[in-house]
């Protein structure tokens, strides 16, 4: 079985982050990079299906610049057998034009499964994966927090509100992966070691145009400090007068 | 994570993967269960096998040998990650590596090192090194440990070993002993020994204050009969054990600095939460010194481990610039532990906190592998050429 999961180099989400001087995207100085959340889960779902099959490749699939090999490797290190690097300077904010790119990687690939995470930590758009499949006229699985694969066909379990539903479909499919899955695994050192040796393709490509553009980007307000305004019952009336009159909760 | 100078722009790629690896290791399996174990006097045995399949053991020894063959700083690395957690778990792993598969690896045969090392490497075999002896600590070339070859070539050993860390859990020891009645240091000799032997006995050292979730036992031998092939082979004198504390002597350079950085990071964190007088402690000039002198000293431990890890990867590391490294580093880190612990208020005498569990490990670190006063003694005789031991 060959599997392919396109992982985002994004930044950890425990980060302190500083709007940059154009004030459309963060500021990278001293801020710790790693794959992006869900695609992590992907990776993992993906080593999981190759080792319970037996046999099988994962290939894992970045676009961005050369930042992105590290991902990549870090991908490597944990079991993933090959890497494509698609190098470009700029990553647009336009969905659409990103999943052009890899869906033109993916396609003739031999791909029985292509894996996304649910969505980008970083831009949270949940899009790139779903219009990936439309282009490779696949069937599209979103949001997977269990994965299967037997006899040609997946299978796949999507928490929903207050359900669960469970899917079939026949591949090659696209999959896009939630955090239910499975933890991603540490690399070990001696995986660290081995994705020195594996095989890591650069391909240069170039993005279409982006019909979506970053105009701004803000900082949530700072919280402001809380307010005691009285201890046990007596403090009651007046509370729920201001969360109705000042909070505006109520 | 404590990196105020921006050391991890000097690190490579594959250095900062191997040190993340670790880091995440220890904050999900090792710092939550490690106070208690702490608490009951207890080594978590569990982490063993997940440390060795995460690669810790013998890290820097060669892939053949089922190790990762990392490069010293990876491996440094590796021990700052590990003390950050508990200087126990690090000692652990030290012994391990660095006292036992590293001088079956340097003075071993080729059986030995096929053996032992791999399954040292995945934890399936644990062990310990019998170097210190109840009246010979500062002193090893002293030891009255004896080995005598027999007329078929075998190994009788007689003698007892203290402050043996593993050596309860151990299958196997490296035992140094003088041999055939010489009592030169330069009879002495490495023996790889199971610990299941007739006539070997460990005993749990107990009442410890420091070092509670490791294992420091007293190793007795009567009549303890080995096969001739026990002897490593390329053994030869004091000097052999001595190189091995070299190696884990670096270890422990890097392993402060970690310590240092948990004590660091917890007073840090505790300065801007916990207020007082309306403010939190960390407004307080008085703390703030505090803050500044801790992370002053641990950047340069830091700037020490880095450029000591840059030598020994050149092969030019000599064993006086690990003692001064040693020295400094597991001084600093008491001085921290001490201050994080002050800084902590009553709450720094509880094991929900790490600044005094580290505190206290210290002042073990602190005399092991050549106390501090003996590496000012070597640090001496670098200087004037003047050997003050004798």
């Amino acid at each position: 079985m060959k599997i392919a999961v396109c992982i985002k180099r994004a930044a950890d989400m425990e980060t302190r982050f500083k709007i940059a001087a154009d004030g459309r995207s963060i500021d990278e100085a001293g801020v710790k990079f790693d794959i992006a959340d869900f695609d992590g889960f992907a990776v993992e779902a993906a080593l999981q299906l190759k080792e319970k099959d037996g046999t099988g490749e994962v290939t894992v699939i970045s676009l961005g610049k050369d930042a992105v090999q590290e991902t990549l490797r870090k991908a490597l290190s944990m079991g993933a057998d090959k890497a494509v690097h698609l190098k470009t300077d700029a990553v647009p904010a336009d969905a659409l034009a990103i999943a052009r790119v890899l869906a033109a990687e993916l396609e003739g690939g031999g791909y029985d499964l292509m894996l996304f995470g649910r969505m980008a930590i970083d831009a949270a758009n949940q899009s790139v994966g779903p219009m990936a499949a439309e282009l490779l006229g696949v069937p599209c699985v979103s949001a997977a927090s269990q994965l299967g694969v037997a006899g040609g066909r997946g299978t796949a379990r999507r928490e929903l509100e207050g359900a669960a539903e469970v899917l079939e479909f026949p591949l090659p499919a696209v999959v896009t992966i939630d955090e239910g899955i499975a933890r991603p695994r540490l690399p070990s050192l001696k995986g660290i070691m081995a994705a020195k040796k594996k095989p890591l393709e650069v391909k240069p490509v170039q993005v279409g145009e982006s019909r979506v553009t970053v105009i701004k980007m803000e900082l949530p307000p700072e919280r402001t400090g809380g307010r005691i305004i009285g201890e046990g019952p007596d403090a009651v009336p007046e509370l729920v007068r201001l969360l109705q009159t000042e909070a505006k909760v109520l | 994570m404590t990196d105020f100078y921006g050391i991890d722009s000097a690190l490579s790629e594959e250095e900062r993967a191997v040190r993340d690896s670790v880091h995440r290791f220890v904050d999900e399996r090792v710092l939550p269960i490690i106070g208690d174990c702490y608490v009951e006097g207890r080594f978590p045995r569990d982490l063993v096998p997940e440390l060795a399949s995460l690669g810790v053991f013998g890290a820097n020894l060669p892939e053949e040998y089922g190790c990762a063959g990392l490069n010293n700083v990876s491996y440094g690395l590796i021990m700052q990650e590990l003390e950050r957690g508990d200087s126990g778990v690090r000692s652990f792993a030290s012994v391990q590596g660095a006292l036992v598969m590293y001088p079956i690896f340097a003075f071993g045969s080729d059986e030995q090192k096929r053996t032992y090392l791999p399954k040292m490497a995945s934890g399936e075999i644990i062990g310990c090194f019998g170097l210190t002896e109840p009246d010979y600590g500062s002193n090893p070339a002293g030891m009255i440990t004896m080995a005598r070859q027999q007329s078929d070539g075998s190994w009788v050993l007689n003698g007892a070993k203290m402050w043996i860390t593993n050596g309860s859990t151990a299958h196997v020891a490296v035992v140094w002993a003088k041999t055939n009645g010489d009592k030169d240091e330069r009879s002495i000799r490495g023996f790889v020994v199971p610990t299941n032997t007739p006539g070997f006995t460990a005993r749990d050292q107990k009442g410890k204050l420091s070092l509670r979730a490791s294992d420091t036992s007293e190793l007795v031998m009567q009549d303890v009969h080995v096969a001739g092939d026990a002897i490593l082979p390329k053994s030869a004198g004091l000097k052999s054990p001595l190189m091995c504390l070299t190696q884990a002597r670096y270890g422990i350079a890097w392993g402060s600095v970690g310590a240092a950085m948990a004590c660091f990071e917890e007073a840090a964190s505790y300065a801007c939460n916990r207020v007082m007088f309306g403010k939190p402690i960390g407004a307080f000039q008085l703390q703030q010194a505090r803050l500044a002198e801790m992370l002053t000293e641990i950047v340069k431990g830091q700037l020490l481990t880095l450029h000591l890890g840059r030598l020994k990867d050149a092969g030019t590391m000599t064993p006086q610039q690990v003692s001064l490294a040693k020295r400094n580093n597991v001084s600093m880190a008491t001085d921290v532990a001490r201050e994080a612990r002050r800084l902590l208020g009553a709450n720094g005498i509880l094991a929900e906190y790490a600044s005094m569990r580290h505190m206290a490990n210290l002042e073990s670190v602190y005399t092991y592998e050549g106390t501090h006063d003996v590496h000012t003694l070597v640090l001496g005789q670098a200087i004037t050429g003047l050997n003050a031991f004798q």
